[in-house]
């Protein structure tokens, strides 16, 4: 292996090529981003940055600091990557020969159909969306409508909330944050925001959003009109596997990576984008979070760097993320849905400072804090082991 | 080998904590506590593991 493109230059990627030069790698290493800017951490675009707390310099991730010698391609977009020749193209025509690629391109902000050219309208996934955001904010926005209540789009309204802009968010769902931590939780969290003055509107969508050339208001499903200066939408993201058509790589909301991250011989993916088959759960998981995007990355080049005679590792790293709102740290190892059962172990959601069990088919499957760090590392092992229900209520129960 | 931590800058969300126990703790009362400043070397490689995968880049290694 004498050069390895990496394309995309975030947390995954540089993570990776930061891995590549930690195993001795000393080949070339290409890091090719579309974004312009010195590569940056996303969490504190919705959270500090926006708040005004930290800048710009703050957020560059530590990698771009390190004398990794990588030869940088920032603001070119790859166009195209043939799998079998891993030969990656760029949008100026620059064709990189390789022996190895990461593939490390993450996901964009899904937008709202037919808001393209309103002013005001935002996403929170780059900087220059912070950027543009923190703007309208500076420019004396007052009313701020947040579409969808994910985390994202919940930190956006806590940081708002904060500024002292009102905020209404709405909520396709009939319980916010439901598909993420299912109703009991869900509903605790949409309290936090309540109680902090949002205007939340659960179980409506939005029908349109109005204004001469830069958004006056947001129609919704139910016939309420809200005013707003700025809309920030924060309905999910879609994986940016475009450029990867024709490439030879298995595309599926996301790419297909094997157990041990190789999408294909000498083609490795991470972060974001990737989806890999999970032993821990049994099914292809492709998982949005900071800390598995550094894993997959630190994983994936250390596959590319195993010999095809050699035997590569399996990658099985447990989820963890974590969200801030208000003054409330959410912490999630392993994972959780609308269809687990859930079970608080530690604590009371009266206090709102707890760990709740999420268990599937007799099984732990994750540990979820709110305000309770310490008791989430130390129960985590539940998640990880997928030990028995049972046992793992009477474990976590025994801690607290 | 010696590890700092920079308190501004720690959320005390116990990435670390989960990494090495030997040396990170977060305490009931939400504190991060550095158990040992100056550790083993044979913990070295966890320690720079940590340093990696706190979420605020709040860990370094002096020495
Ligand atoms: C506002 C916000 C807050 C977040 N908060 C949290 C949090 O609190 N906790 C948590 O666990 N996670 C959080 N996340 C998620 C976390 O930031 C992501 O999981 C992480 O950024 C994924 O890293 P990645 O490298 O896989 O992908 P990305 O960060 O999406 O990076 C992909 C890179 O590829 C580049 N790219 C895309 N297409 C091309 C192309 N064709 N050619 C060249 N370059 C290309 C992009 O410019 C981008 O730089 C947050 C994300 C956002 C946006
Ligand atoms: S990982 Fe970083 S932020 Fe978290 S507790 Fe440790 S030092 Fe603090």
């Amino acid at each position: 292996m004498e050069a390895v493109a990496v394309v995309g230059a975030s947390l995954a990627g540089l993570h990776a090529a930061r891995a590549l030069r930690i195993e001795g790698f000393a080949g070339r290493i290409v890091v090719v981003d579309a974004d312009r800017h010195d590569p940056y951490d996303r969490p504190p675009l919705s959270k500090q940055f926006l708040a005004g707390t930290w800048d710009r310099d703050r957020l560059t991730l530590a990698p771009v600091r390190e004398e990794l010698d990588l030869d940088w391609r920032l603001g070119r977009r790859a166009t195209a990557l043939d799998a079998g020749r891993r030969s990656v193209t760029l949008d100026d025509g620059e064709v990189l020969a390789v022996d190895g690629v990461v593939v490390a391109t993450g996901t964009a902000a899904r937008r709202l159909p037919g808001t393209d050219g309103i002013a005001g309208v935002h996403v929170v996934r780059t900087l220059d969306d912070a950027v543009a955001l923190r703007a309208d904010l500076d420019a004396g926005a007052r009313r701020v409508v947040v579409v969808g209540a994910g985390f994202i789009g919940a930190e956006v309204a806590a940081t708002c909330r904060g500024l002292g802009v009102d905020v209404t968010m709405v909520e396709a769902l009939a319980t916010p944050f439901e598909r993420v931590l299912g109703p009991a939780v869900g509903s605790v969290l949409a309290d936090v925001h309540r109680d902090h003055g949002v205007d939340l509107r659960a179980g409506v969508g939005v029908a349109g959003i109005d204004g001469a050339g830069r958004v006056e208001q947001v129609r919704l499903s139910d016939g309420a009109v809200v005013e707003a200066d700025v809309v920030v939408v924060g309905i999910g993201v879609v994986p940016a596997t475009d450029w990867l058509e024709g490439s030879g790589l298995t595309v599926d909301d996301g790419i297909v990576v094997d157990e041990t991250l190789l999408a294909a011989p000498g083609v490795v993916a991470a972060g974001d984008i990737a989806r890999w088959p999970s032993a821990r759960y049994g099914e292809a998981l492709r998982v949005e979070h900071w800390d598995m995007a550094i894993a997959m990355g630190e994983a994936a080049a250390r596959r590319l760097l195993v010999p095809s005679h050699g035997s590569p590792a399996v990658f099985d790293h447990l989820p963890w993320f974590w969200s801030d709102q208000y003054d409330r740290k959410i912490q999630l190892a392993g994972r959780a849905g609308a269809d687990h059962a859930v079970e608080v172990v530690v604590g009371s959601v009266e206090e709102r400072r707890f760990v709740a069990l999420y268990g599937r088919d007799g099984r732990v499957d994750g540990v979820l804090g709110m305000n309770r760090p310490r008791h989430v590392m130390q129960l985590r092992a539940l998640a990880d082991e997928r030990v028995a229900w049972d046992e793992g209520l009477a474990r976590a129960r025994a801690l607290g | 080998m010696r590890v700092v931590v920079d308190f501004d800058l720690c959320e005390s969300n116990a990435v670390c904590m989960g990494i090495v126990p030997e040396v990170f703790e977060v305490r009931d009362d939400d504190f991060l506590y550095v158990l040992q400043e100056e550790p083993a070397e044979e913990l070295r490689p966890k320690i720079e593991e940590a340093v990696r995968r706190c979420p605020k880049q709040a860990i370094s290694i002096e020495g």
